[in-house]
């Protein structure tokens, strides 16, 4: 009994029972850590991309250019002067001389040194035959004449001004001479080559060369797309939507279609570009690589997104509503349109912004339909051949050149942008119209 | 009269047929003292449908028809020397004659012009108009593809004269069809409603759609190449210079792109689970309402970027430095730019907001009650979340990793970027393997031939990829959904 006596007499010394608190808190601590470490990480990976993306294709913006008093001199276009009778003349003329022979004259170099005239001539964008060739067929009368004219640089000489070419490398290893360094200086120092604003990223098509590559012909394919998607995908998505949600009886049928739906929604992408191919392309004939079929394929993806969001839409009109039209007498059918469907429509069209940006931004079918094209020319209806903006990304992506890596990164940045506008159209329309009942 | 001027004229009688129908009602409901049943636009309405459908359906079903026809007697009228060959170059001969048919209608729109007999003659007055042919065209097709034309020609007519004829019929028996007491309204909601439903069913025959497509490719790949070289091969090596030449057939073995798809996959996961669950958690349980809605948008931007992006990002970025540090850490590359590592540790990040998004509401489903016995109980947060709300909610969360499994086995653009291309069977992470979606987009770009197995066999591969990822999803959704109403 002592052992009952001392704790009698200890009592005033409450007994601290060891359940861990220290160690447990010192978990609570940690699993927050943990916690914290994970969001952090993947807003770290989300910095990184934006970063490699902004850091490699901001440059892709401005694109070197030279500006040349071009003498469009008759005996190098016409020497034989048969243009009155033969178009090909104007068509087929040596317009890159008149260029180089331009520059050979600003940086004072001898016109009789040929590989020198050469290493000058190759600093010149090869683009510049279709620059000058149009310039001439658009107006002959300026053949004699001499114009002011701002050419492009070769991606080269483009990436050494832009800093990108690290020129303590041997010479015989980097694709520009020291001798053209020299003259890039020296054009730079009178003010005759300079960066500009890239207005070709945005009006060129497909192209070997990187500083006439631009996405023009992709961003029309991708626009060809979008507004077959919307005509397509929003009426019958809005339909289906309407009709499960409000008419629908509960049967098998409608269990089935539903099921669809969500996995529709889940399906990989790239199994739809082999149904376009299949059904699309083999089957109903239509032109490969254009963007019919692509919007299409696309449509059939997009579908599900837009009936999912459109039902919760209309799920979400209070059936005060509905009792109410109905009460006064409304058709089950003018109860829908003229009375849930405006109220959900702010809804419907978020989801709908959101589906078509997810299809702006979707590769894998369109690669499979043949959209993985060498289109030069724009695209006049959806039947010709075009290509679209991630796709144009992906084959960029395949080349090597150090100069591709920025257009790509540039093209990546307008792709976002499109995305950012997208997003933020429909974050504000919810807002601006979402209505909490 | 080609297909959409008919349309056109047909949807003009329908507009003109509108305004009729509702004129005359709008004349009988104002001189009559009957109670009318359907207000005037619905008449208006009715007369439109009337015109308008039963033309469409007919127009629809007659150049289809009439397209089928006139095909199968242009190939009944082929010259019995190609009759011997097999099918594949019937159907050939077929595209030819149609080839020129299509060539000589251009010639015809831009003038009268005299149809040369000859192929040598005709190649080059085609070729003026941009319309290239099969070199290997015969003479014998160019009265077969004039017969062709005039025979479209001629079925163009009767079916637009037809249609033009339904909708003059459909809009009389409409506006006649107009009273007081006419039941308008009902008609043209009947209509809709049928509209309406099949637009809905335009899902499920999506999916017929794409099990079709690919079941049919896939049997004929299945003629040339045996279950078991696909199946069971081991060994990846299709060939496609050497399709016609019966000894060297391509070798077609799944295993090492499955290895490699559920392997990059596997290693996904490994990265995006534990990040995005604990984020999830934290969001859930310890953020307060205002970081969240900092967080949770940012990890959604992660979401909404487009996956070609990532394998930029892949190929740029992550590969490189993995690569570089490699070689830092032991003097020699051991981890390739191109590898298992790569391709999982970037489909990882980009898996990250679907695990944490999907486990978020997953998380926040559990009830209240729940967590506050717990914590009313002595339990830490962590406690409470390891002990209590992870248990719960644990049906939820596997469907919503399955979910995101599924997605990480389909991915494409990703892998294409940074897996490479290369079929290997290993265990090495650091090593390059190339997945069942990267395979699918090497065999179709670039030249197409619907009958080499070179080609079908993208759509076997496409097909067990459609059934593994089926499977899952089915799978998962019924988990998330049984879950769902445990709680509700």
């Amino acid at each position: 009994m002592t052992d009952a006596a001392t704790h009698v007499g200890t009592a005033a010394v409450p007994v601290r029972r060891d359940i861990g608190i220290k160690r447990r808190k010192a978990a609570e601590k940690r699993f927050r850590a943990y916690g914290i470490a994970a969001i952090a990480t993947g807003i770290f990976f989300l910095i990184a991309l934006l970063w490699t993306v902004f850091s490699n294709g901001y440059t892709a913006f401005w694109q070197t250019s030279i500006e040349l008093p071009i003498n469009f001199e008759e005996s190098v276009i016409d020497p034989g002067d048969k243009r009155a009778t033969d178009v090909n003349v104007l068509l087929k003329a040596n317009y890159p001389r008149l260029a180089q022979d331009a520059l050979v004259a600003k940086l004072g170099v001898d016109p009789e040194d040929r590989s020198k005239t050469r290493d000058v001539g190759r600093m010149i964008s090869n683009g510049v035959r279709t620059q000058l060739r149009d310039m001439v067929l658009s107006d002959p009368s300026i053949i004699g004449t001499t114009q002011t004219v701002w050419v492009l640089a070769t991606a080269d000489v483009d990436s050494a001004a832009k800093g990108q070419v690290d020129l303590a490398v041997a010479e015989a290893r980097r694709k520009v001479s020291d001798e053209q360094v020299e003259w890039m200086r020296t054009l730079q120092k009178d003010g005759v080559m300079k960066e500009r604003f890239n207005t070709g990223l945005f009006t060129f098509g497909a192209s070997s060369r990187p500083e006439t590559a631009g996405v023009g012909v992709a961003m029309i394919g991708s626009i060809y797309m979008m507004l077959i998607v919307l005509v397509l995908a929003l009426p019958i998505g809005v339909a289906a939507s309407i009709y499960l949600e409000e008419f629908a009886p509960k049967n098998r049928l409608t269990d089935l279609i539903e099921v669809n739906i969500n996995n529709l929604a889940a399906v990989p992408s790239i199994v739809f570009g082999l149904l376009g191919l299949a059904i699309f392309i083999n089957f109903m004939q239509l032109p490969r690589s254009a963007s019919i079929v692509g919007g299409l394929v696309l449509t059939l993806m997009t579908l599900p997104t837009i009936i999912i969001a459109t039902r919760a839409a209309l799920r979400a009109v209070p059936p005060s509503i509905r009792s109410a039209a109905l009460g006064l007498g409304a058709s089950k059918m003018q109860m829908v349109f003229h009375h849930v469907l405006p109220l959900a429509s702010p809804g419907i069209l978020t989801g709908t912004i959101l589906g078509l940006a997810q299809a702006l931004g979707e590769t894998a079918p369109l690669i499979l339909i043949g959209m993985v094209a060498f289109v030069a020319d724009y695209p006049t209806t959806p039947f010709d051949p075009a290509t679209a903006l991630p796709v144009q990304i992906y084959m960029w992506a395949n080349e090597a050149e150090r100069a591709f890596v920025e257009r790509t990164s540039g093209a990546i940045i307008i792709l976002l942008i499109f995305l950012a506008v997208m997003n933020v159209g429909a974050i504000f329309l919810r807002r601006r119209f979402e209505r909490r009942w | 009269m080609s297909f959409s001027i008919v349309l056109l004229i047909v949807v003009a009688i329908g507009a003109v047929a509108f305004f009729l129908g509702r004129q005359r009602a709008a004349g009988q409901q104002r001189s009559s003292s009957e109670k009318p049943h359907s207000r005037v636009h619905y008449h208006g309405w009715w007369a439109f449908l009337l015109t308008v459908l039963p033309a469409l359906a007919f127009l629809v079903v007659w150049s289809i028809g009439s397209n089928a026809w006139i095909e199968s007697s242009t190939v009944a009228n082929l010259p019995p020397q190609t009759d011997e060959s097999a099918v594949a170059s019937r159907g050939l001969a077929l595209g030819m004659v149609k080839g020129l048919a299509d060539g000589i209608r251009k010639l015809e729109a831009a003038g009268p012009t005299e149809i040369p007999m000859t192929f040598e003659a005709l190649r080059p007055l085609l070729a003026e108009r941009g319309v290239a042919l099969a070199s290997d065209t015969q003479d014998y097709m160019i009265p077969m593809a004039i017969e062709l034309n005039a025979a479209m020609a001629t079925a163009a007519w009767i079916g637009g004269l037809a249609a033009l004829v339904l909708a003059l019929t459909g809009a009389y028996f409409a506006i006649a069809g107009v009273k007081v007491r006419a039941r308008a309204r009902n008609n043209v909601e009947r209509i809709v409603l049928g509209m309406l439903m099949a637009a809905s069913t335009i899902a499920i025959l999506t999916t017929v759609g794409i099990v079709f497509s690919m079941l049919f490719e896939t049997l004929q790949f299945f003629h040339s190449v045996s279950l078991s070289n696909f199946f069971f091969g081991t060994v990846w090596d299709p060939r496609f210079a050497a399709a016609d030449s019966s000894g060297a057939e391509g070798q077609f073995g799944l295993i090492p792109l499955l290895a490699g798809t559920l392997y990059i996959a596997f290693v996904a996961m490994l990265f995006a689970v534990p990040i995005g669950l604990m984020a999830a958690i934290y969001m859930a349980e310890y953020a307060t309402p205002r970081v969240r809605s900092i967080v949770k948008p940012m990890l959604e931007v992660l979401a909404g970027i487009p996956t070609i992006v990532y394998g930029f990002f892949a190929l740029v970025t992550v590969g490189p430095f993995l690569r570089d540090i490699s070689t830092a850490i032991a003097g020699f590359t051991f981890i390739q730019a191109q590898s298992v590592l790569t391709a999982g540790l970037v489909m990882g990040i980009m898996l990250i907001p679907f695990v944490s998004s999907l486990s978020d509401d997953i998380i926040t489903a559990v009830p209240r009650a729940m967590r506050d016995g717990s914590l009313g109980l002595g339990a830490t947060k962590s406690e409470t979340v390891r002990r209590v709300i992870l248990p719960a909610a644990l049906p939820g969360i596997v469907g919503a990793l399955l979910l995101t499994a599924s997605r990480a086995i389909g991915e494409t653009m990703i892998v294409v970027l940074a897996a490479g291309v290369a079929a290997n069977l290993t265990i090495n992470p650091f090593e390059a393997m190339t997945t069942i979606t990267v395979k699918i987009v090497n065999q179709l770009t670039g030249d197409l031939e619907f009958t080499s197995p070179q080609t079908l066999v993208a759509f076997a591969l496409g097909m067990t990829l459609f059934v593994l990822t089926l499977g899952m999803n089915v799978f998962a959704l019924y988990i998330v959904r049984k879950y769902r109403e445990q709680y509700e």
